[in-house]
């Protein structure tokens, strides 16, 4: 029976926002071809905050009033998406201008002037004299940041995986430019997207599996077939969400799935690293969010145990395996597993509450991660980045402002009341509390590995402060306004949430609706 | 009743006046501004206490209470009962003379850290005034989140006090208190959102007056009393959660000791009576033999410690443990002397413990830091006043009759006998025990043969005076009038013992005709 192909209505103002950021990679891309070398940073730093700004008052403007399902059912712009939307947009324009910054330099800090070449090869050292720098970091994270925002908003799984590539690709490649430590640089590139493509294929494989089942990608369709008996088919449904998720937690770094995150956290450019912590959990956590609240928590009995499991192991693996940690990337890496663990713990209360409480933790999370990475990139020793923990001892006798900002970000990733990791963990925490037995259990893990955790960061605490330096020429970089923006930005936001948190959960809260 | 906001300002005082010591320019002025801060705090603090009105019908006064973050039910709720009021004073007078006698304790520190900020005096004496308003804030609150916030953050501040100005083993120290706290904070976060879901609910779900005489399941209640009564029991400590104790106290400064084993511990024991007695009656009363079991534990063992200690600091704070049992032990007595008892005992080992840790401060000053008692011996033929007044605050300790101490040792006896005679019993032994550790550290360290020191030793100061003063006033006050506090006292304990729901027991051999 030939249907015609009917083209799906389009509601523009809907997708504005990723049009523009997508849009800005593009011309990104031309510019990078044509605009001279050396006018090439600047212009590629202003198109971005351009396009970012441009994208968050298209959002503010166009899709808070205008909240619908579009081009098919495929992108649903509901209240999640608009608060995820939003909070990415402001890590993209906080991971652009740390991004772009130069310490003093004639190019950008981080990254190594010519990607392609062979790490200390004669080529690399040319590209080096001839003053070439990899401009094109700036369209990268707009197309990775593109991704993201479909990846928050998309309504079928085809358009999730495609948005998943989408974010991913970019950086990829990304994580493969530092310009100090190529080789670790490279081996986390590589391990990152071996990985990677792996879950994709996961993801690919269950979407397969589910679309065998329900007959349809859409998330919707799912939800509805799951209702229904499907005679001889239902052996496939909990491999098939199984496999799907296996995808979506690889990308939030999940226990077992997070044995890239460490490697990837350290080699990638420091910047990279803060903004891809902070975005990218935040991505998928809205795609988690969606497929299973959306999709499939009509059978929610016979997987919700298995993500509990998962998310009991994330965090205790997360807060034993940081206590180790001799290198501040890694560690903050190890770190971030167990706040994905307690993300998790909101995420499996099922309500309205844990949602509003999930969101608020992606964003306070985010704005205190961004700016914690961009401090470590200021830290130095002989002109690169001072990333042993043992070199930053007595650094608050040095850079006491440094220090203490640092410190304080510490305090509020181990949640100490009055700063927004308390409020956020509370946010996430109470639903669950309320959702029953199963949850008060995974909090009381929760609160158990965060008393580890803060272990962790107290021993920070107790280096900066309370030890003298090892070594006199550990410094703090002479930042520019771009990073001291950034850092700045996420400080006050970190004290504001953790003060005054009503507004912005009065905001999660209303955005906390999906369309089903 | 009149609207100033009184505990709100009492609160801002010391906070704005830490702000401005934070920057003052010279070390010297920093101490001064310090001091009068504090000291304009104890006259507000005064006046405040004026317009309490003992015998009112509600249980809190001079209460304030807004929204502050209603999507979690929180309330900025403030209020004090006699209890709390009594505890507030005591940090407001223990304040100052802490201050005045840390006067001369950082000096040197400028040169030892040349090439630090050089800072350190302004430093110390803004976060001794930054502790005060959180000691004010935790016992003024009467929503049980914002109890909580206080009692998280106020760790902070003591934590920095030791680490960054301690002794020898600061760094230990200041981590194992930082974790055991945390952990129990932990603990309790756990029950505090699980309280706010069994209680009413709503935007001020978390005050305390709408959480007492809820009807909670019986099952749900003894864990929720569980989750609140260890994070109190490591605070106030107690065996045997109390080893971090006698590390803090000593490795610190001797006036941070004060404020820590004072003022601060005294939250573990008021929250028992505050939120362990008052929200869960029937779980303190299923609870009361394990509590009063550990109780005479920590009296004994706190005492037979005490004795074998060979540092003056440790055995101070071994004896601190053994009081912390008294209190808790007439906390669960559950009778009306008893808690009278124990409630003024927290004032009376307030002012007993500070004079204790500052005279014997003022020794080990003059001995070059040497804490060890082995390192004294015929001190009182060197400075026979210093000693005179060392014996007075030993005294204070054993609760001799006539000094405070002993008239709260004697109702909480009293009243744990009406109810639990077996348990008065066993803990009797304490007494003589405090005879022991006291009077076998003055004989070693005062009496004996003159010794040679070499040099002249100076006899205590006019600084020193005015900083004993104050404290050997409140023994002799309260230790022949102890109704001035007790008026305060006592209905605040009646009222809880109303919420509990029992009645002192009537007095046994009461048998008609007995009258003759």
């Amino acid at each position: 029976m030939p249907t015609v192909f009917e083209a799906p209505e389009i509601n523009w103002a809907a997708i504005a926002p990723m049009l523009v950021v997508m849009a800005g990679g593009l011309i990104g891309i031309v510019v990078e071809a044509f605009v001279p070398r050396r006018r090439r940073h600047s212009v590629q730093v202003a198109l971005s905050v351009v396009a970012l700004v441009l994208a968050f008052v298209a959002l503010v403007t166009l899709t808070v009033d205008n909240r619908v399902k579009t081009l098919g059912g495929s992108v649903v712009m509901d209240g999640m998406s608009v608060f995820l939307q939003g909070s990415l947009i402001v890590f993209g324009l906080l991971g652009v201008l740390t991004m772009a910054e130069k310490f003093g330099g004639d190019r950008p800090d981080a990254f190594t002037p010519m990607g392609a070449a062979i790490p200390g090869s004669a080529y690399e050292a040319a590209a080096d004299r001839a003053g070439l720098a990899t401009s094109e970091v700036f369209p990268l994270a707009l197309f990775s940041l593109s991704g993201m925002m479909m990846f928050v908003a998309a309504g079928d799984l085809i358009t999730m995986f495609v948005a998943l590539e989408v974010l991913s690709l970019p950086l990829y490649v990304l994580v493969g430019l530092a310009r100090r430590r190529r080789l670790l640089s490279q081996e986390a590139s590589l391990k990152y997207f071996l990985l990677g493509a792996f879950a994709s294929a996961f993801f690919l494989f269950g979407s397969a599996l589910l679309y065998g089942y329900a007959a349809t990608t859409d998330l919707d369709g799912i939800a509805a077939a799951i209702t229904e008996t499907r005679p001889g088919l239902e052996p496939l449904l909990v491999p098939a969400i199984l496999l799907v998720l296996v995808g979506l937690l690889f990308k939030v770094g999940a226990v077992p799935f997070h044995s890239w995150t460490p490697d990837a956290y350290q080699g990638a450019p420091t910047p990279v690293t803060g903004f891809m912590a902070a975005a990218t959990k935040l991505a998928a956590f809205g795609a988690i969010l969606r497929f299973v609240y959306v999709g499939v928590e009509g059978t929610r009995w016979s997987w919700e145990v298995g993500l509990a499991v998962i998310a009991a192991l994330t965090m205790v693996v997360g807060a034993v395996l940081s206590v180790t940690q001799t290198d501040i990337k890694r560690l903050l890496a190890y770190s971030s597993i167990a706040h994905a663990g307690f993300i998790l713990v909101g995420v499996l209360a099922f309500s309205t509450l844990g949602l509003r409480g999930v969101m608020f933790y992606l964003l306070a999370y985010g704005l205190m991660t961004i700016a914690a990475f961009a401090i470590v990139s200021m830290v130095r020793q002989g002109g690169t980045e001072a990333t042993q923990l043992s070199q930053w001892a007595g650094l608050g006798q040095r850079h006491p402002i440094l220090a203490a900002t640092f410190g304080f970000l510490l305090l509020a990733f181990a949640g100490i009341p009055l700063t927004s990791g308390f409020t956020a963990k509370f946010a996430a925490f109470a639903p669950a509390i309320e959702s029953g037995t199963l949850g008060v259990v995974l909090v009381v893990i929760g609160v158990l590995a965060s008393a580890v955790t803060a272990f962790v960061y107290v021993r920070i605490i107790v280096l900066m402060y309370f030890s003298d330096a090892t070594s006199e020429d550990v410094v703090a970089a002479e930042a520019s306004p771009l990073t001291t923006a950034a850092v700045a930005v996420g400080a006050v936001a970190t004290v504001v949430l953790g003060i005054v948190p009503g507004p912005v959960l009065e905001l999660a809260a209303q955005a906390s609706e999906l369309i089903r | 009743m009149s609207n100033v906001p009184w505990l709100t300002i009492l609160g801002l005082i010391p906070l704005v006046g830490a702000v401005v010591v934070a920057f003052l320019p010279s070390a010297e002025t920093a101490k001064r501004a310090a001091l009068g801060v504090s000291i304009v705090t104890l006259l507000v603090g005064i006046a405040a206490a004026s317009q309490f009105e003992i015998g009112s019908s509600e249980q809190f006064q001079l209460t304030e209470q807004y929204a502050w973050i209603p999507q979690f039910g929180v309330s900025y709720a403030l209020g004090v009962d006699g209890i709390a009021l009594a505890l507030i004073l005591l940090a407001l007078v223990l304040t100052p003379v802490c201050l005045l006698a840390a006067w001369n304790d950082l000096d040197g520190e400028a040169l030892r850290h040349e090439n630090g900020s050089g800072r350190r005096v302004q430093t110390y004496y803004a976060l001794m005034l930054v502790l005060l308003t959180f000691m004010i804030g935790v016992f003024a609150a009467t929503d049980v989140f914002l109890f909580y916030v206080f009692f998280e953050a106020m760790l902070i501040p003591v934590y920095f006090l030791i680490g960054s100005f301690g002794g020898a083993r600061r760094r230990y120290a200041a981590v194992k208190f930082l974790l055991f706290s945390l952990l129990g904070g932990l603990i309790m976060l756990v029950a505090v959102i699980a309280l706010y879901f069994v209680g009413p609910g709503g935007p001020d779900g978390f005050l305390v007056s709408n959480l007492t005489g809820v009807d909670i399941d019986t099952n749900t209640a003894r864990w929720l009393f569980v989750g609140f009564f260890i994070a109190f029991a490591i605070k106030a400590p107690m065996w045997p959660v109390h080893t971090w104790l006698p590390d803090a106290a000593s490795a610190a400064r001797p006036a941070t000791a004060v404020l820590l084993v004072g003022v601060l511990d005294k939250v573990g024991t008021y929250g028992m009576i505050r939120f362990c007695l008052q929200l869960f009656p029937e779980a303190s009363q299923w609870a009361t033999p394990v509590v009063l079991t550990l109780a005479v534990v920590s009296i004994l063992y706190g005492a037979l410690l005490a004795i074998a200690q060979s540092d003056m600091m440790r055995l101070i704070a071994f004896t601190s443990i053994s009081h912390f049992g008294f209190i808790i032990l007439g906390i669960f007595a559950m009778t009306t002397v008893g808690g009278a008892g124990a409630s003024l005992y927290m004032v009376n080992h307030g002012f007993s413990t500070a004079a204790l840790f500052l005279v014997a401060a003022m020794f080990i000053y003059r001995n070059h830091g040497r804490q060890h008692i082995e390192d004294f011996g015929g001190w009182q033929r060197v400075t026979p006043a210093l000693a005179g007044v060392f014996l007075v605050a030993g005294l204070s300790a054993l609760s001799l009759p006539g000094l405070a101490t002993f008239v709260s040792e004697f109702l909480v006896f009293v009243g744990t006998y009406q109810r639990y005679p077996v348990a008065a019993l066993i803990a009797l032994p304490g007494v003589v025990l405090a005879a022991v550790y006291v009077l076998w550290m003055y004989k070693r360290s005062m009496t004996g043969p003159r010794p040679d020191l070499g040099r002249l030793v100076p006899d205590i100061s006019l600084r020193e005076k005015l900083v004993v003063a104050p404290l050997i006033a409140a023994f002799l006050v309260l230790g022949f009038y102890p109704k001035l506090a007790l008026d305060i006292i006592n209905p605040a304990v009646e009222r809880t013992l109303v919420y509990v729901g029992v009645e002192d027991p009537a007095p046994t051999q009461a048998t008609p005709g007995s009258e003759r």
